[in-house]
């Protein structure tokens, strides 16, 4: 088991480190680098004076070593004017270059600085990532026992009316996806046009104080995609395991009906969705993303639109590791749970 | 001109029945649930003549039989508002009406598809067994219904007005609004109203249509072809190859979609031609595929091997070199350049192929380490078949089902991409009537004025709803044999 873990997070390791090339490479290209510099300077420079603002903040190096400065393995870029001033990544203002470490970078615990925020990248990250998290919070809270109460009833008696209505609303969550259920529920609920205003249509003020009216809506919006997928995988596995021999015999003795279904077929009907929903969490971010747009609610998924669209790089970075090992981390609980819950799968 | 109202003068007799109905159909499905729950099953008797019947009476008996029969009922109502709708047009039956009338084209293909399919369907193999499942029929039918209107759309049938065209005064008006100085044989009305550059709602929402219809089965082919020609040698050879491809699936999978599409599909990208080079390598596998089919089972004749070669890849060559070039751009050197594909649809299409293709690798190479095993593979081995030929002509055959599943499933997966990319304002001109980018428009006066967003919202999701129908009734058919 201890062999297997290391395995996986040698393997994740390496996976984010291609990946934020990927990203570094994609947000280094040199008409993304020109976009950075115009919108970072003026609108109008020449070619020349983008090409010197460039060189001047180090962006003009090999996409390799930027990128190795950037992890914190070679010493960081640093620029000398020609009055003599020194400067560099690693250089806050203010502080003496003799001072100043050579090396910055993610090794370091240093992230970087977002041209769009003007703040250090870790501080967004971690702000926003909070904020993010109380919205996931509400979310799994909604989400997975509504989905696993739905997926249990559906499966109980295979091909009932109770089981094919909860399946079409499955299905139909399922194909909504949350820019569409996201526009019919404010729609519905938060329009002066249909008049309920139930709910209000914007989420910005749930950053700082959260309550029903202001945060239901988004977080029902991304639990309902969420939540057909669950259910339809419980669905299917509670109905597997009710056609088991174990459970016709726990009929034959008698067991009463509700009895079966909570003593004998919960536990193993629920291995399978366990790792259904911990693989949602990729899915998961995707709406977040879609949702914090759709809701103007400024967290992690919001501040990912904003940095990509802005080409900030370092934030872009950040947000793409952290999101990443999200993805991975995810997936190395749901393997290490799948062995916990079902003795017979063993990893080795 | 006055306004239209939803069901006109038409909805004078049907809109009293339809609001009687429609509770007492919610309430009865409601008590049904809560039977099903509650109650045992009806008790069964054999009757003399060997067959079953439930004891009668209870309400286990008879609530089913009324939810359905109210669901008839509602059903027959719907189809009662479309048909009397088409033949009376748009002022009698109102904008329901005029739609329905709009839409004639559809009706008639529809008919006519189901018609001919119901009827020749014990000929028809899988397609054929579709028509015995209801779930199957109703996605089928969603599916169709927006293929026909897309495909008609193409040709500028159905719409009232052109998806671009802007009308003085039509700003944000609600559905129905008369078209203010209509001339003579223009449709007079904005049936869904207009968006907030006051243009037709209706007509931009059949017209994305038509983008969704291009683009999403096409694209979901091209990850297939991609998916198999990796997958297949993945799960049959294993090994290094196969740790090689399931890292670099799991490295495209690890990627959040939205990050992606902003990396590949902003305009400084494209500038650079990287979306171009990757459609290079990804358009190249159909080729491949192609070619590898035909050679592993033709090798040992040249004669035929030849001619079908040339006969399928000559063309798609051309086609290849016509797509990946393009005047002015990163990649122009063919001569036989027969057309340009609007940079803004290769690069969406490129990227969700991309984003598609690792899914499938996985699906793709988890059947062939299954089928690899049974002892059809053994025999073919023994006969001394070469590894392509076991892969495509043993394996792949043996896969489809859960293929063919998959494929509808993301079809619609596909069409939920595409709505993403309009949604974020990326790849496709903002003028573009393709449901996301409409979607998105709308959303900003969502809270005053719902009619821009709300249409190609939900044509959205009946398309991606018909297609999980669909996918599930076609699991359902294959797993019967």
């Amino acid at each position: 088991m201890g062999l297997f873990i290391l395995r996986r997070v040698g393997v994740m390791i390496l996976t984010a480190l291609c990946l934020t090339f990927v990203v570094f490479f994609m947000t280094n290209l040199y008409p993304n680098l020109e976009k950075l510099a115009k919108t970072q300077g003026n609108f109008r420079m020449s070619d020349e004076a983008v090409a010197s603002w460039l060189e001047k903040r180090g962006y003009m190096q090999s996409t390799p070593k930027k990128y190795a400065e950037w992890l914190g393995v070679v010493p960081s870029y640093r620029f000398e004017a020609e009055d003599g001033t020194v400067t560099g990544r690693c250089i806050d203002p203010g502080v003496d270059p003799a001072d100043a470490p050579n090396f910055c970078g993610i090794l370091q615990g240093y992230w970087g600085y977002s041209t769009v925020f003007k703040e250090p990248v870790s501080e967004i990250v971690s702000t926003r990532l909070g904020l993010t998290g109380v919205l996931m919070f509400w979310v799994m809270l909604l989400m997975v026992p509504s989905a696993l109460i739905l997926g249990v009833l559906a499966g109980m008696r295979e091909g009932s009316a109770t089981d094919r209505t909860l399946s079409t609303f499955a299905i139909t969550t399922t194909a909504t996806p949350e820019y569409v259920s996201g526009v019919i529920l404010i729609a519905v609920f938060a329009s002066s046009a249909v008049g309920l205003k139930w709910f209000k249509g914007t989420a910005a003020s749930a950053m700082e104080s959260p309550n029903f009216e202001n945060f239901f809506l988004p977080v029902l919006t991304i639990a309902l995609y969420g939540m057909g997928y669950i259910a339809r995988m419980t669905r299917a596995s509670m109905a597997e395991v009710m056609t088991a021999q174990y459970i016709r015999t726990a009929r034959l003795k008698g067991v009463s009906f509700p009895n079966i279904v909570m003593r004998h077929a919960l536990r193993n009907a629920l291995i399978a969705p366990f790792t259904v929903i911990m693989l949602q969490f990729p899915w998961l971010l995707n709406g977040v993303v879609i949702v914090e747009t759709l809701f103007n609610y400024k967290g992690f998924g919001w501040t990912l639109v904003q940095a990509a669209g802005n080409n900030d790089i370092e934030l872009l970075l950040g947000v793409s590791v952290v999101s990443v090992i999200v993805v991975l981390v995810t997936q190395l609980i749901s393997d290490i749970g799948y062995v916990y819950l079902n003795p017979r799968i063993s990893v080795t | 001109m006055e306004e239209l109202t939803w069901t006109g003068s038409l909805g004078d007799i049907l809109d009293p029945i339809l609001f009687v109905l429609v509770p007492v159909f919610v309430a009865l499905v409601v008590l049904r649930i809560a039977v099903s729950v509650l109650l045992p099953a009806p008790t069964m008797q054999t009757n003399p003549d060997g067959t079953l019947s439930a004891v009668s009476g209870g309400p286990a008996v008879w609530v089913p039989k009324l939810s359905n029969l109210s669901g008839l009922l509602l059903l027959a109502l719907v189809l009662a508002y479309l048909i009397v709708g088409a033949i009376m047009g748009a002022p009698g039956a109102g904008i329901i009406g005029g739609m329905s009338q709009q839409l004639v084209p559809v009706w008639i293909a529809l008919v006519v598809l189901f018609a001919v399919s119901i009827n020749f369907k014990r000929r028809l193999g899988l397609y054929g067994k579709l028509f015995d499942s209801t779930i199957g029929m109703i996605g089928f039918g969603l599916v169709m219904f927006w293929v026909f209107v897309g495909a008609f759309a193409a040709v500028d049938m159905l719409l009232t007005h052109a998806p671009l065209d802007q009308v003085s005064g039509m700003k944000n008006k609600v559905p129905g609004t008369p078209l203010r100085g209509a001339e003579e044989g223009e449709f007079q009305w904005y049936l869904l109203g207009g968006d907030a550059l006051a243009r037709d709602v209706f007509s931009r929402m059949l017209k994305g249509s038509t983008i969704v219809i291009a683009i999403a089965p096409l694209a979901t082919l091209f990850a297939f072809m991609v998916g198999i020609t990796l997958g297949l040698p993945a799960g049959y050879y294993g090994g290094k190859l196969d740790t090689f491809l399931s890292f670099l699936a799991n490295l495209i999978l690890a990627f959040p979609v939205i990050l992606l599409f902003y990396l590949l599909v902003t305009p400084e990208i494209v500038a650079t031609g990287l979306p171009q080079y990757m459609a290079v390598v990804l358009f190249v596998f159909p080729l491949i595929f192609s070619a590898v089919l035909i050679n592993s089972r033709y090798g040992g004749q040249p004669g035929k091997n030849w001619t079908y070669l040339a006969i399928v890849l000559v063309p798609l060559f051309l086609l290849y070199m016509s797509v990946i070039n393009a005047n002015d751009s990163k990649i122009d050197f063919w001569p036989l350049d027969f057309f340009d594909i609007a940079p803004g649809i290769l690069v969406v299409f490129v990227s969700v192929v991309f984003v598609n293709s690792p899914t499938v690798f996985r699906i793709v190479r988890g059947l062939a380490m299954d089928i690899k095993t049974r002892d059809y593979v053994a025999a073919a081995q023994t006969r001394g078949e070469g590894p392509w030929y076991i892969m495509l002509w043993e394996i792949l055959p043996n896969a489809r089902g859960p293929l063919i599943v998959d494929f509808c499933l993301r079809i619609g997966y596909t069409t939920i991409l595409l709505g993403t990319l309009g949604f974020f304002g990326l790849g496709l001109p903002p003028e573009s009537p393709d449901w996301g980018s409409t979607i998105n428009e709308g959303r900003k006066l969502l809270s005053i004025y719902l009619h821009p967003a709300l249409p190609p919202a939900l044509a959205l999701l009946s398309l991606v709803l018909g297609l999980n129908l669909l996918a599930d009734g076609l699991r359902e058919e294959s797993l019967k044999d």
